[in-house]
Formats: structure tokens, sequence, C-alpha cells
């Protein structure tokens, strides 16, 4: 039924997020059960489809700019102040090989690429790569500050409505997750830089630099949003395990609550719980671009955006060529952790 | 009737959320009802003022008045989501049946095409197409449409792979039954109601999306009154018009939340598993 891993694990955690109930996941759980388990021979198979996936992502961006509106050569000397000749503009497009058939402009971007040469920004002159990789860090420092934030925040309260189901507590979570879920996280941006920075003045409104006074308020934002949804996830995998069996079993033993929770429960609500997070981390990268403009953070989505209004379709490129590579990598160690987490893979052999 | 108030009375949650959503479709077919001002007249002696018996959202920095401009763009964000929405359905559970019944060349090639989407960050992909193809909102509706059917085609053909193999369809088949009618009769029927919930359910979220990448500039451009983009321009005035902000984004939440929550109800009443 299932022809590769991605398929079904992206199966799987579709429907996981989709339905949030329980009655799916029973069924998946069985089907989990005989195929996450990763041998040597599906490491390279997914290493070879990451390579075929970049090669579709490539060709469809490059396409993408190819066939976008917008003379990359005229927007270049009308930023410079000039009004060249149709000559001019001939003889540069020549020279930057843009006159060449499409094929042939892939293939030489594709090929210098993997020297590690994205080619050179149209707008600011400097080369691809080295402009990526100076804003590479801050994002991944923003990303991974909201990805703790929001684990700090989540985690806890999910387990505590799960284990409170139908109490006040479960309902009070259960209501802010839903508000957080419907929030647009651009808003929510606007409203602390307006509350922080301009009523309490903690905060200077505009400052430079990726320093924590930077950091905190657009780590926050993508926290609120993502924390609100993993919340509820985490409630959902948790209230699955407690529904189990083994629970009933130790709680008629005589187990402690605490200890059936942290020891049983919690362990075994791990697996799901992965996978969600893989999959938040696309919606991550994607939402910093957002945040980074509400709060002029210079990290990589910020260059995006100015990348995309400049019409700098070298840039654009590489921005996400290498988005793309980051999150297959970061989900090629989610489905890697899966053998850590759950023994039933481990000790198969 | 009587079957009416029945249904009423049994899914009285669904009900309510129904009859909120029908009151936002009101509000935006009567906008100009509701309203006598234009949402685009400029009028730079009012611009900047605060909520007030006359402006009731207070005004923008062109003099616009902001509730008229709210009122109005419930037209733009209603009526994109919707489209995003079903165009997205349709395609996505049409790819995914085709390719959960007939296997073979036709699944492998609209899977691989959708390894190829799940394989990276929609949003960041959207906004190169939303950006490279030109910033409109329809473009806007193109490009989320292009990151965001496959998850329906990844569900529609696992529902459609998990009844393939029973014995009804089978026994259709060996009765002769033509493929196009085993897809009408046993495969749409069956797969409908888990598709419209996540359909239902998918209206808030993608109205974000939209309104974000307004936000950022990709998709409805001045004049014109949408959410985002009303947002994006009470950033800038942020410290002198904080209610340029505020507003927008409250249409925003509350649309959202109601969307959402009927969604959610729908699935109660569709879903006849649970019974």
């Amino acid at each position: 039924m299932w022809d590769t891993p991605i398929t079904s694990r992206g199966l799987v955690v579709y429907l996981y997020r989709i339905s949030e109930e329980i009655r799916y996941s029973v069924h998946f759980k069985n089907e989990r059960l005989g195929e996450e388990a990763l041998s040597a021979k599906q490491i390279l198979q997914r290493f070879l489809q990451i390579i075929v996936v970049l090669l579709g992502i490539s060709f469809l961006t490059f396409m993408l700019t190819y066939l976008a509106p917008g003379d990359p050569v005229r927007t270049m000397y009308s930023a410079a102040g000039t009004i060249p000749t149709e000559e001019v503009l001939n003889e540069r497009r020549e020279e930057l090989g843009l006159n060449d058939p499409i094929l042939v402009q892939y293939g030489r971007w594709l090929g210098n690429c993997l020297q590690g040469d994205f080619g050179t920004s149209y707008s600011t002159k400097k080369p691809v790569g080295q402009l990526l990789s100076a804003r590479l860090w801050p994002t991944v420092k923003l990303a991974l500050l909201s990805l703790v934030l929001m684990l700090i925040v989540s985690v806890p309260l999910g387990m505590l409505s799960a284990v409170y189901q139908n109490k006040p507590i479960d309902y009070i979570v259960r209501g802010f997750t839903f508000i957080g879920v419907s929030m647009p996280n651009f808003w929510v941006g606007l409203l602390l830089l307006y509350v922080v920075c301009l009523q309490w003045g903690l905060l200077p409104v505009v400052s430079t630099g990726t320093g924590f006074q930077k950091i905190i308020l657009p780590a926050i934002t993508l926290a609120f949003a993502m924390a609100s949804k993993y919340t509820r996830q985490v409630r959902t995998a948790v209230l699955e395990e407690l529904h189990q069996d083994y629970v009933i079993g130790a709680r008629a033993r005589g187990s402690n609550e605490r200890e059936i929770l942290w020891k049983q429960v919690f362990p075994n609500s791990l697996l799901p719980l992965i996978t969600m997070l893989g999959l938040s981390l696309g919606s991550l990268l994607g939402g910093t671009a957002v945040v980074e403009v509400i709060f002029g953070y210079q990290g990589l989505g910020n260059l995006a955006v100015s990348a995309i209004t400049k019409y700098d379709y070298n840039l654009i490129q590489g921005y996400v060529l290498w988005v793309a590579l980051i999150y297959m990598v970061l989900n090629l160690l989610v489905d890697l952790s899966y053998y850590f987490v759950d023994p039933r893979i481990r000790l198969k052999k | 009737m009587q079957k009416f108030m029945g249904f009423v009375k049994k899914n009285k949650q669904f009900t309510i959320f129904a009859f909120l959503a029908l009151i936002l479709v009101l509000i935006a077919i009567l906008a100009p009802v509701i309203t006598s001002q234009d949402p685009y007249a400029t009028s730079l002696g009012d611009a900047l003022q605060a909520p007030s018996a006359e402006h009731w959202f207070g005004t923008d920095k062109l003099g616009r008045d902001i509730f008229t401009r709210i009122i109005y763009g419930s037209r733009l964000s209603l009526t994109s989501s919707l489209i995003l929405v079903a165009i997205i359905f349709v395609i996505g559970s049409l790819l995914g049946v085709l390719a959960g019944y007939f296997g073979g060349i036709v699944d492998t090639v609209i899977m691989r095409i959708s390894d190829m989407m799940i394989s990276f960050p929609g949003m960041v992909l959207a906004i190169a197409v939303a950006g490279i193809l030109g910033a409109s909102i329809i473009n806007a509706v193109i490009a989320i449409a292009i990151v965001s059917w496959t998850k329906y085609a990844r569900m529609a053909r696992s529902l459609v792979l998990k009844i393939r193999h029973v014995d009804y369809v089978y026994a259709a088949v060996v009765t002769g039954s033509k493929d196009v009618s085993i897809l009408r009769k046993y495969m749409i029927p069956n797969i409908l109601p888990t598709m419209v919930i996540t359909a239902a359910t998918d209206i808030g979220s993608m109205m974000l999306e939209l309104a974000g990448l307004s936000f950022l500039g990709f998709g409805a451009q001045p004049p014109a009154p949408e959410w985002g983009l009303m947002l994006n321009e009470g950033r800038s005035y942020m410290q002198y018009a904080p209610w340029m902000m505020l507003f927008p984004g409250l249409a925003i939440l509350i649309t959202v939340v109601i969307f959402n929550l009927l969604g959610d109800s729908l699935r109660d009443v569709l879903d006849v598993r649970e019974e």
C-alpha cells in the first residue's frame, strides 16, 4: 500500500493534523509499526529522493523567474539612474547569458550551484551565496529560539489540558489555543510592537543587529501561533495514550498517576509529537519571512522579500533552494530521530 | 420545515456558526446598505482621525473611513478565500481520486509532484510565486493554490485506497460497471464527507495566508480595501493612529474564528462514523 516512507509519513501527519482525532490515530498506529524503520537502504533512498526533489524545485524556481515579468537588465540600469539604449541593453543581456535557450541557462545555473556559486545578485552586485550565508545564522537563531519558547509553553499546557480533560482548565487552554490559531501572526507582531515598544517603551522600536533586544519579539510572535497549534496536538496525543488499555492496567495495579503520566504516557506520545514538530518547521521557515519584515530583523526572509520587490532573480532562486535544502535536512533528522525514540524500531532487527 | 427544525435541534452548534457565517456573507453583500460612505473616497483634511461618532473606527492616512473599508474588505477576503478553497478542493480531490483509483503511472506522477510540494515550506514558495507572478490578489490565490492542493490529493488518495479493495467495489467491477460510474457511485460519496470537512476547516487558515501575502505587499494592491493590506498601511502610522492596525486585525480574527468554528462543528454533523 505504501510505496515510500515519505509518502506514508506525510499521510499520517496530514490526517493527524486535520482530524486531531483519536479515532484516526488508532488506525494509523498499526500502520506505522511496520514501516517507519529506516534501514540503510531507506536512508539512501531518502537521500536520492532529496536530490530528485531539489532538482524539481530548482527547475520550478528557475522556470518561475524565467517566465516572470519585469526585465532585470532594465531594472538594473534604471536603479543606477540611467536610461540605456536598446543596444546597450542587449549587450548586457548577452554578457549575462540571458539570451541563451532556457535549458542551457538552467544547466549552467545548476552546474554553478553545485560548485557553491549561486550567481551574483543583480541588485547588490554581491555573490548570492555570500549574502545568504550572512543572513542564515540570524534566521536559524530566530527559528530555534521560537521553537524553544513554543515547547516551553505548549508541552506543559497540552498535558495539563489532556489530564484535566473537560475540566475548567481544559476549556480555558482550548479557548486560548483556538484564538491563537485564528490570529494572523503579523497582527500579533504589530500588537506586540505597539504595546511593548511604544506603550511600555521596554525595547527600542528600531534597532539594528540581531542581539537579544532585536530577537525576542519576533521569536515570541512566531512562537505564539505555533504554540497554539502545538498545544492542541500535545493534548490530542496525550489523550490518545491516556485512553490506552495499559493505562487502565497500571491504574488497576495501583501505580500513581504521576508515574503513569511521565514514565509511560509521555514517552509514548513523543512519536507523533516529533512528527508534528518536523512539520511545523516548514511553517516556521515560511513564517520567519513575515515576522522578519515586521520587525526589520535582518534574516533570510527579509532578504528574500526585498529581493522579490527588486526582481533580483538570482537571489530569489538561491533563497528558495537554500530553504528547501534546510527543510529537507531537518525532516531527514526528524525521521532518523524515530529510531531513537521508538524502541519498536530500534529493537526490531 | 419540520425536518429543518429537527436538524437545527440536533445540531445546535452548527446552526449557530452557520448563522454567524451567513451574517458575514450578508455583510459583504449588503456593504453599501450598511455604510453610506465610499471606501475609496479620500479626504486629506480628515486624515488619521481617532474613532468618533462619525468615523467609528477612525480614518486612515488618506482620510478614508476605516469602518467602511473593513465592511467592504469582507467582500474581497471572503470571495478570495472561498474561491481559493474551492479551487484546491476540486483540483486536489480530483487528482487524488484519480491517483488512488487508477494507480500505476498516474499515481506515480501525481504523487511525485505532490512529494515535491510537501518537501517545501508552503509559505516560502507562495511568497516566491506571488512575488514573481506579480502582486495581485488573483496571483496570491494562484500561489497559495499551487502549494496547497497536495493536501487534498493525499487525503483523497488515501481514502480511495482504503475502499479500493473492498468487496462491493470488486462486485461492481465484476458486474461490468464502468470506471466513471464506480467513481461516481462509490468512491466520491465515500470520500466526500471527510474532504468537505477538511475544506471547511481550511477556510480560516487560507484567509490568514491570503492576508499574510497581502500584508507583505504580494496580494491585494492599494487602494483596495483588503484587511491584510490595511494592516500593512497601519504599520507605519502605529504611533499616531493605532486604530489603523487594530480594527483590520480584529476583523480578520473574528472572521477566521467563525469559519474555524463552523468547520469544527461541520465535522460533528457530517461525520457519521462517530455514532
